[in-house]
């Protein structure tokens, strides 16, 4: 119930073009992956998903931001049932394995892997997570996702968003190969985000 | 719970029209040969269902009195805005100014309309906005392109917000013998200014051979204008009925209504034109925004209003 209304919400202020190249499915957990520059990214990606795909879906957000303030932390842990997860701590191992702990659990993952929100201008490198979570649950569904003008609805440092249209494409899925090296996977996975961003425009 | 009968006349035309509409749509759909035909009809059936929904949400706005209908025009406002904002050159440092713009000046139009306040509602806008918001943005400290920035801002008030409430504005006119706050000469505007817009449409598809505007809409025609003005005249003249108007003024008005929107679809197309090519133009694949719906209303609205303001 308040699951729509916050979907609804968020299409109605940041909502727009949205496109999925694959027809989405719901048969095996998948991460979909997007660049990262508002708040709102993983809000409005939630609520493009299909209700019965969004209730098996966790965003994987940062914990100092979700566990501040009442609103945040209901929001976090019953609306969105997010993965929370510490980016100051040194200790990536533990997140990852979080992460394929959820996995494992039959539950999707909603990823940001530049780690922090840019100003649109760009996509940022990948961190290392998201080759370690496909390392972990071989043979993982990746589904990389372009989301553009979120930045103007909502950029880093504004608390009210600016109601704007949107442009989210769902790309083809991918996999990480047998033996491929990390960088390799990671600029490839950046360059999926990139090719439908440069396609839109 | 509707106990205004020339009301309930408005409605059933509507729905008699669109029941034909949507039938000599499907029988189109069957019958024409061709890729280019088929393509025109199935946007033409689109917009026929857009048109179903369109109208349902404007009945129950009807039915709730005043209020629903302030409340509609009011999330058709918010919903123009961000289409006009997501095509404007914005700069970051205008974010707060057009938060603003949105959560503030939004709402307290609208409320101006709803709780009757003429004097205000009539100047909130061009008046304490307009100074409001360039306060507010040149706060921001950000110079660069400054003047076309503020002047977009209150372009986009100006169009979407300001322009928009006269429509549930006429609501609250004091009209002689005439009871305007059951929203029939609401419905007689927007029933004028959209059946001038499909019936510009139909000749111009129909009959259509010289381009009025090459530049800014090249499938806008003479023939299409001139017909489609004409029969929409008519149409609002039979209408005369439901408005304090008698029918030579219903011809008049339809005609002033028509005209108006004529030059808003011109002057919206001309914006869309400048910034469509270059950034977000195929933003909406195949889809119409709010804005494409309603920027004949933009200008016919207000025109409408004041001009109904002065002679009756």
């Amino acid at each position: 119930m308040i699951g729509r209304l916050v979907a609804g919400l968020a299409r109605l202020i940041a909502g727009g073009y949205v496109h999925w190249r694959e027809p989405p499915s719901g048969n095996r957990p998948r991460v979909y992956f997007a660049n990262h520059t508002s708040h709102l990214d993983f809000v409005l990606l939630w609520s493009y998903l299909p209700p019965d795909l969004r209730r098996r879906t966790r965003p994987v957000a940062a914990r100092d931001y979700w566990e501040r303030g009442p609103l945040r932390r209901y929001l976090s842990t019953h609306t969105f049932r997010a993965l929370l997860i510490d980016r100051s701590g040194p200790d990536a191992r533990a997140a990852v394995d979080r992460m394929a702990g959820g996995i494992a659990a039959g539950d999707s993952l909603i990823l940001f892997p530049e780690g922090t929100r840019g100003s649109g201008d760009g996509i940022a490198p990948f961190k290392a997570g998201l080759y370690h979570l496909c390392a972990a649950q071989p043979g993982l569904e990746l589904v990389p996702v372009s989301m553009e003008n979120l930045n103007r609805v909502l950029p880093k440092g504004e608390f009210v968003p600016v109601p704007m249209v949107s442009r989210v494409i769902f790309g083809e899925t991918l996999t990480l190969r047998d033996g491929e090296p990390k960088e390799e996977f990671l600029a490839r996975a950046r360059e999926a985000v990139e090719a439908l961003r440069e396609e839109q425009s | 719970m509707i106990d205004d009968r020339e009301l309930l006349w408005l409605f059933g035309g509507v729905a008699v029209t669109l029941v034909l509409a949507t039938a000599a749509g499907q029988a189109l759909r069957l019958s024409v040969a061709g890729a280019g035909a088929r393509d025109t009809i199935a946007n033409v059936n689109a917009r026929i269902g857009a048109w179903w929904l369109m109208s349902a949400a404007f009945v129950l706005a009807s039915l709730t009195g005043g209020i629903g209908s302030v409340v509609l025009f009011a999330l058709v406002s918010v919903l123009a805005l961000r289409e006009f904002v997501t095509l404007s050159p914005t700069s970051r440092a205008d974010h707060r100014a057009l938060a603003w713009a949105f959560f503030i000046v939004i709402p307290v139009q609208y409320v101006l309309v709803g709780v009757e306040w003429y004097g205000l509602f009539s100047i909130m806008i061009p008046v304490y906005a307009f100074l409001l918001l360039a306060t507010r943005m040149v706060l921001a400290g950000e110079t660069e392109r400054f003047l076309e920035r503020a002047a977009t801002a209150q372009w986009g008030l100006m169009a979407c917000v300001y322009c928009v409430s006269y429509a549930p504005a006429l609501l609250l006119l004091d009209i002689d013998g005439y009871d305007a706050s059951s929203g029939k000469l609401l419905l007689f505007l927007v029933i004028v200014v959209q059946a001038s817009d499909v019936l510009q449409f139909v000749w111009g598809k129909l009959l259509g051979r010289r381009r009025i505007a090459p530049t800014i809409s090249p499938n806008k025609t003479w023939e299409g204008f001139a017909g489609g003005i004409a029969s929409a005249t008519l149409l609002g003249t039979g209408l005369w009925w439901a408005t304090p108007f008698n029918p030579w003024q219903a011809a008049a008005m339809s005609l002033l209504i028509g005209l108006a929107g004529f030059a808003g679809g011109l002057v919206m197309s001309a914006i869309k034109r400048d910034r469509g090519v270059k950034d977000y133009g195929g933003l909406l694949p195949g889809h119409g925004g709010v804005l494409d719906r309603i920027d004949s209303l933009l200008f016919a609205a207000p025109i409408f209003f004041h001009v109904t303001r002065f002679f009756f």
